[in-house]
């Protein structure tokens, strides 16, 4: 295919928004973590793999309706997430940020081995197919699009919540002087607890999303894991806005690099953008010098 | 029954003993001062009594309620506000955000919107400046900040850390005129400094600590005219 400035092209851009929802709502929960208790949770896209299976069991084999079925999942990772606080997390809060690194990155290949022993190595799907929408000669999955609405009403709403509500902003006042909170009468290890309950439920959310466009298999967490830390990374790690605009360039190069040339010079072409942005923005595009 | 009681208190940082048998009171409605030396322990003292440094041994009250039992972010309910060396404003929020966390208790949810009032009302620059994240602000501007969150709670005794380090001659009066009208308010007021004339000029009454020991205690215009404050802080 060529690369001009036609109709295969616009669509690849509004695809490449659509794209940018996911990736932009996968990186919320892991900003967020990060940006309030300091310590990367590498095993995310893992926490967003058990919250899959546990979707796809509550649909399929417990027959649940599906909004029920994701609401569970939700729960479940949010539960997972506060599990992996207080077990894991805790005990290092003050230890050097490469071992908090190398206990996440267990817990990543425990959660995967865990998942193949258990489910198998097979490819599962709930086999909903919602079709797709059709906007003059082009084409755009429902799946993409509910996506993409529901990653941006997250996105307004976790914002809205951290400014307006106490406990949103004695999360957010928690990542900028954790030894005062006390003195606002507010426990700091519950809030450290609430948060990771929000970054677990905020990665069941994407689970949910992901169940109606992707098969669910142990590994999947690899093929998602580095894009989100990608996208993460490049928009300053912490920073849920940076989060939102590096999703979306991200998200260009992969579709429209896919669509000009191959899917897979789409990936190396955003890792390649990547590799370069560290060079000349270590720090990320919106975030702050350290 | 006093509100405030210290009864042979001591605390310390691993091995460093900073506070050696304190006992002291604070009863409703005065404000004391805590002067000394740097290292004289009177951070230390505040911190013990908001529960964020643990006693190692003694007995702390609040209108007879154990304060060494209780966690630190429980001490805040029982009516004790500390405004913190340094303030600790949360910087990249805004000036109301930081008011809103002063408020944090379920207790002051309610009366959040009276007592903005009345905090705006003391500082009607802080109302000026209400959107303006809290770490652009002067040091002034910061240290009312910090006072008006600690208000927000509603508290009976505020616990005020060096109010006046860092700030400009002009505005250092500007606190004890503060601390002066915030005890005529109803609030009772211990406060920690080293500016000793100044401080001394507004409280009611003073212990002077050194080296972790309270060595001399009494009415601010008696420590005035000892001999122990004229020649270690006025050098006359």
């Amino acid at each position: 295919m060529t690369c001009s400035l036609d109709i295969f092209f616009l669509e690849a851009v509004l695809n490449g928004i659509l794209l940018a929802g996911l990736l932009a709502l996968l990186s919320l929960g892991l900003n967020l973590v990060f940006g309030v208790v300091d310590v990367v949770w590498i095993c995310y896209a893992e926490l967003v793999m058990i919250g899959m299976y546990a979707i796809f069991f509550a649909y399929s084999t417990l027959d649940l309706p599906l909004p029920l079925a994701m609401l569970i999942g939700i729960t479940f990772t949010a539960l997972l997430g506060v599990a992996l606080h207080m077990i894991v997390i805790r005990p290092l809060l003050d230890a050097a940020p490469i071992n908090q690194l190398l206990a996440t990155g267990g817990v990543l290949f425990l959660l995967q081995a865990a998942a193949t022993l258990a489910f198998g190595i097979e490819f599962r799907n709930i086999g909903v197919h919602l079709g797709s929408a059709s906007l003059g000669d082009m084409f755009f999955s429902w799946g993409r699009i509910i996506t993409f609405s529901v990653a941006l009403a997250t996105m307004l709403g976790l914002r809205y919540f951290l400014r307006h509500s106490y406990l949103g902003l004695a999360i957010l006042a928690l990542s900028q002087d954790r030894h005062v909170m006390p003195l606002m009468g507010a426990d700091s290890r519950r809030l450290y607890a609430a948060t990771s309950a929000l970054g677990g439920g905020l990665a069941g959310l994407g689970a949910a999303l992901m169940v109606l466009q992707f098969d669910i298999y142990p590994q999947i967490g690899l093929q998602f894991g580095p894009l989100i830390f990608m996208v993460c990374v490049l928009g300053g790690l912490g920073n849920m806005l940076g989060g939102f605009v590096a999703a979306l360039v991200i998200a260009q190069f992969i579709t429209i690099g896919s669509s000009c040339f191959a899917t897979e010079w789409g990936y190396a072409i955003a890792f390649l953008f990547f590799i370069l942005m560290m060079f000349i923005r270590p720090q990320g595009l919106l975030g702050a010098r350290s | 029954m006093s509100m405030l009681e210290l009864h042979g208190v001591c605390a310390g940082y691993g091995g460093f003993r900073a506070l050696n048998d304190i006992s002291m009171a604070v009863e409703v409605g005065e404000s004391v001062a805590v002067i000394g030396a740097n290292g004289a322990g009177k951070t230390t003292l505040l911190r013990v009594i908001s529960g964020m440094l643990p006693a190692a041994a003694g007995r702390l009250s609040m209108e007879g309620q154990d304060l060494r039992t209780l966690p630190a972010h429980k001490v805040l309910s029982t009516g004790i506000a500390h405004v913190p060396e340094n303030r600790h404003l949360f910087p990249r929020l805004t000036v109301e955000q930081n008011l809103r966390l002063g408020a944090f208790l379920p207790s002051a949810r309610a009366r959040f919107p009276e007592r903005l009032d009345y905090v705006y009302g003391l500082f009607p620059r802080l109302k000026e400046r209400r959107l303006q994240f809290a770490g652009t602000m002067s040091g002034g501007e910061q240290q009312m900040c910090a006072i008006g969150r600690a208000l927000m709670s509603g508290p009976k005794l505020i616990l005020l850390d060096e109010p006046s380090t860092g700030l400009a001659p002009v505005v250092v009066q500007q606190v004890f005129e503060l601390v002066r009208k915030i005890r005529d308010d109803g609030y009772t007021v211990l406060i920690v400094e080293q500016n000793v004339t100044q401080v001394l000029a507004v409280v009611d009454r003073a212990y002077l600590l050194s080296v972790g020991r309270v060595e001399m205690s009494g009415r601010s215009a008696d420590l005035l005219a000892s001999e122990a404050v004229q020649k270690t802080y006025l050098g006359l």
